[in-house]
C-alpha cells in the first residue's frame, strides 16, 4: 500500500467492515484527541475498547480500560494506536502475537512508522498511517462538510436524516477534482525529512 | 463509489451540496436561522467542545454557509474553507491565527487599495506590521524576511493592472522562510489559477467578486491548503499550543491538515464575529455554479476590449497579460492559460482628465469601486480606491493619475467596444 495517499476504496471498505476497535492510547481526558475519536466511533456503532495502563479498573464511557493488547482477551477487528511515531512499533510487535490477528492496524494522524507498517502487511494485516477514523469517516459520509472540510465526495441522493447512533452511508462518489494531492505530497516531504 | 475524478465543471455545481435530508429540496435551501435545538445536554456539549460536527449558532457555522465552503474548498483543491462577510475579514481572521502584536507580514506592493489601507492603518492599530515588497522583484520578499515574520500575502492577479504574480518564486521564499503563503485569488478564481497548485499554503477571496459574480452579495472566504506544518517551530501558538479558549485542545494535533480552516472558524470567527449571511451564501453558491462559463466570457471579451484599446490613438498604453506584447505575458501563460483575467489598466494620453471624461461619458461601462460583475464597470482609481495613497505609492501600484481600470462583464463585446469608442472619440 502507498502511504502517502489512500484510495477513499481502500478507507471505505475498512470502516464498512471493521465492527470492535481497541484503542492503544485512549485519553479519559476530555479535550484529548483520542477521547474525541472514541466517543465519535462509540456513537456511530462500533464496538470500542480503550487501552491504556494508566487507567486500568476506570471506564472510558461505560467501557473499562484494558491494561494491553494482550489482556484483551477476545479478538478485535481493528487497533487504532493514539501514540508517537516512536512508540508504534513495540505495539505491532504486541499486536502481532495476537491470535486471531487484527484486520487491520491504524496509526494516529502525525505518527507513521514505515518499517512497523511493512511488519505487519507482511502478515496480511491492512494499514493505515497518520490519519484519523474520526474525520475520515465523518468526511466518506460528509458529516464533516457541516465543518466546511472538503469531503472530496459528490452524492445526488437524498441523505438519511442522521440520528445519534446512526451507522452512516460512506458509499458516495469519490472525487479527485479536488483532491488534497498538496496536502498529501506536504505530508510526505514531512515524512521523508523526519 | 468509483474513484474517477470529475471534473471542474461538475465539481462547481455539485461538490458539498447535495439533497436536503428533511425535504429533499435539490437546490441548497437557505438555512436563515441563528440557532440549532441540540439533541440533549450530551450533544450540546460535544458540539462546544468541538467533539461532534454539528451545528450550534450561525456565527460558528451554518449549513448553507457550509455548502460554500466545501464548494470553494473543492475548486481550490484544499482541505477545508471557512466563509466570512467579506473579504476583509477574511484577511483580519487568517492573520489573527498567525500575528502576535509585534509580528511582522510581507505583502506584495501590488495589491487592492483597500487591502493596501487594511494593512498600513487597521493592521498596524492590533501591532502586525506590514513590509512590502515588490512582486516584480523576487529577492525584496527574501530581503523582507526577518525572524518576526509570520506571513507572506500577494494576489495572484494582482490589483488594478491585473499583473501577474510569479506564485512558484514566492512560495520557495515562504517554504525557506518557514512561513505560509497568503495568496489572494479574487481575481483569477480558481478557474483561472489555483494558487495551491503553485505552492500556496492559504488562499483567501472576496467572494463579492468572480465568484458570487453578479454584484449583489458581499461575501469572504478562507481556504486552508493543508499543506503547512504549524507546529514546527512554535511560531503559531493559536495552532500548535494548549488553547484556553477550548480547555486546552490543540488545533493542529486534532484535525490534522485542516487545522488551520478550523482555528479560524473557532478561534477567529466565534470571537471576532464577523458571519456570512446565509442569504448571501445562497446568492454566492448560485453564481459559482456557472463561473467557468462567465469566466470564460468574462476573459475573452476582455482580451478583445484590451485589444481595441491598444489600438486607439487616445490610449497611451494598455496593461492586460493577455496581450501578447504586455510585460506579464510569459507569467500569464504559465499560471492563467485559458485567461488573463477580466480587470485591468489602460492610460489615457490625455491624463487625469482625460480619465475623468471617459467615465462621464460610458453608457454600458457603469462607474463605481467593485470587479467581477456581470456588468462592465470603470473606474477611476486615483480619484476613488486608490486616493488615499500619496502620489508615488498610487504609481507603484499601478494607479497613477492618467490611468483607468476596467472590469470587462459578459455582454456583447461589440457593444462594449462600441460604448469606449463614443466615450473615447467625442
Amino acid at each position: 500500500m502507498n502511504h502517502d495517499a489512500y484510495p477513499d476504496n481502500y478507507i471505505r471498505g475498512i470502516l464498512n467492515s471493521v465492527k470492535s476497535i481497541a484503542m492503544v492510547g485512549a485519553s479519559p481526558v476530555n479535550v484529548r484527541p483520542s477521547y474525541f475519536a472514541f466517543k465519535y466511533l462509540a456513537q456511530r456503532g462500533y464496538d470500542m475498547i480503550p487501552i491504556n495502563p494508566g487507567h486500568v479498573g476506570k471506564e472510558l464511557l461505560g467501557k473499562p480500560f484494558v491494561a494491553s493488547l494482550s489482556d484483551l482477551g477476545r479478538p478485535v477487528d481493528m487497533i487504532d494506536i493514539f501514540r508517537n511515531s516512536s512508540h508504534i512499533m513495540p505495539v505491532i510487535e504486541e499486536a502481532l502475537t495476537l491470535d486471531p490477528l487484527p484486520k487491520v492496524i491504524w496509526m494516529q494522524l502525525g505518527a507513521r512508522d514505515d518499517a512497523a507498517a511493512a511488519k505487519a502487511e507482511s502478515v496480511g494485516i491492512k494499514v493505515v498511517m497518520n490519519r484519523c477514523p474520526k474525520i475520515e469517516y465523518g468526511r466518506l459520509s460528509s458529516e464533516i462538510s457541516w465543518m466546511g472540510v472538503n469531503s472530496r465526495t459528490l452524492s445526488s441522493k437524498r441523505a438519511p436524516v442522521p440520528t445519534q447512533g446512526m451507522r452512516l452511508s460512506l458509499n458516495r462518489t469519490s472525487v479527485g477534482g479536488g483532491d488534497t494531492a498538496a496536502s498529501d505530497r506536504a505530508a510526505k516531504n514531512k515524512s521523508e525529512q523526519s | 463509489m468509483s474513484d474517477r475524478l470529475p471534473g471542474f465543471s461538475t465539481l462547481a455545481v455539485h461538490a458539498g451540496a447535495q439533497p436536503d435530508p428533511t425535504t429533499g429540496a435539490r437546490a441548497t435551501p437557505i438555512y436563515q436561522t441563528t440557532s440549532f435545538v441540540f439533541n440533549d445536554a450530551d450533544h450540546a456539549a460535544s458540539l462546544f467542545g468541538l467533539q461532534a460536527f454539528g451545528n450550534i449558532y450561525t456565527r460558528i457555522g451554518n449549513p448553507t454557509n457550509a455548502v460554500l465552503e466545501e464548494r470553494v474548498a473543492a475548486l481550490e483543491g484544499g482541505t477545508a474553507a471557512l466563509a466570512v462577510a467579506s473579504g476583509h475579514a477574511a484577511q483580519v481572521v487568517v492573520l489573527q491565527q498567525l500575528l502576535q502584536p509585534g509580528d511582522e507580514f510581507i505583502a506584495a506592493r501590488k495589491l487592492y487599495g483597500g487591502s493596501i489601507n487594511q494593512f498600513t492603518h487597521a493592521f498596524k492599530s492590533f501591532g502586525w506590521n506590514v513590509v512590502w515588497a515588490d512582486p516584480d522583484d523576487i529577492a525584496s520578499f527574501e530581503r523582507a524576511v526577518t525572524p518576526r515574520t509570520k506571513a507572506i500575502f500577494i494576489e495572484s492577479i494582482a490589483n488594478p493592472a491585473g499583473s501577474i504574480t510569479d506564485i512558484e518564486a514566492i512560495s520557495t521564499v515562504a517554504r525557506k522562510a518557514g512561513v505560509p503563503l497568503i495568496v489572494d485569488n479574487t481575481l483569477a478564481s480558481p478557474y483561472l489559477i489555483r494558487p495551491i497548485d503553485h505552492g500556496a499554503d492559504i488562499v483567501v477571496h472576496s467572494l463579492t467578486k468572480f465568484l458570487g459574480g453578479h454584484g449583489n452579495s458581499l461575501g469572504g472566504i478562507i481556504v486552508d491548503a493543508g499543506t503547512f506544518d504549524w507546529s514546527a517551530g512554535g511560531k503559531y501558538p493559536m495552532l500548535s499550543e494548549p488553547r484556553p479558549e477550548y480547555h486546552g485542545i490543540r488545533l493542529q494535533e486534532t484535525f490534522g491538515n485542516f487545522a488551520f480552516a478550523i482555528a479560524c472558524r473557532v478561534l477567529g470567527l466565534r470571537d471576532l464575529g464577523p458571519a456570512l449571511s446565509p442569504f448571501n451564501a445562497f446568492m454566492i453558491l448560485t453564481g459559482i455554479e456557472t463561473l467557468p462559463l462567465r469566466m470564460q466570457k468574462h476573459c475573452d471579451n476582455a482580451k478583445a476590449v484590451a485589444e481595441f484599446l491598444a489600438g486607439h490613438p487616445a490610449v497611451a498604453s494598455v496593461s492586460y497579460a493577455g496581450l501578447p506584447s504586455d510585460k506579464y505575458n510569459q507569467l500569464a501563460r504559465k499560471y492563467a492559460p485559458k485567461g488573463a483575467g477580466a480587470v485591468f489598466t489602460f492610460s489615457l494620453k490625455g491624463g487625469y482628465d482625460a480619465g475623468v471624461n471617459l467615465v462621464s461619458k460610458l453608457q454600458l461601462f457603469s462607474h463605481l469601486a467593485n470587479v467581477g460583475d456581470t456588468r462592465s464597470l470603470v473606474i477611476h482609481p486615483a480619484s476613488t480606491t486608490h486616493s488615499q495613497l500619496d502620489d508615488a505609492a498610487k504609481v507603484k501600484s499601478g494607479a497613477g493619475p492618467d490611468v483607468v481600470r476596467l472590469s470587462v462583464g459578459i455582454e456583447d463585446k461589440e457593444d462594449l467596444i462600441a460604448d469606449l469608442e463614443q466615450a473615447l472619440g467625442a
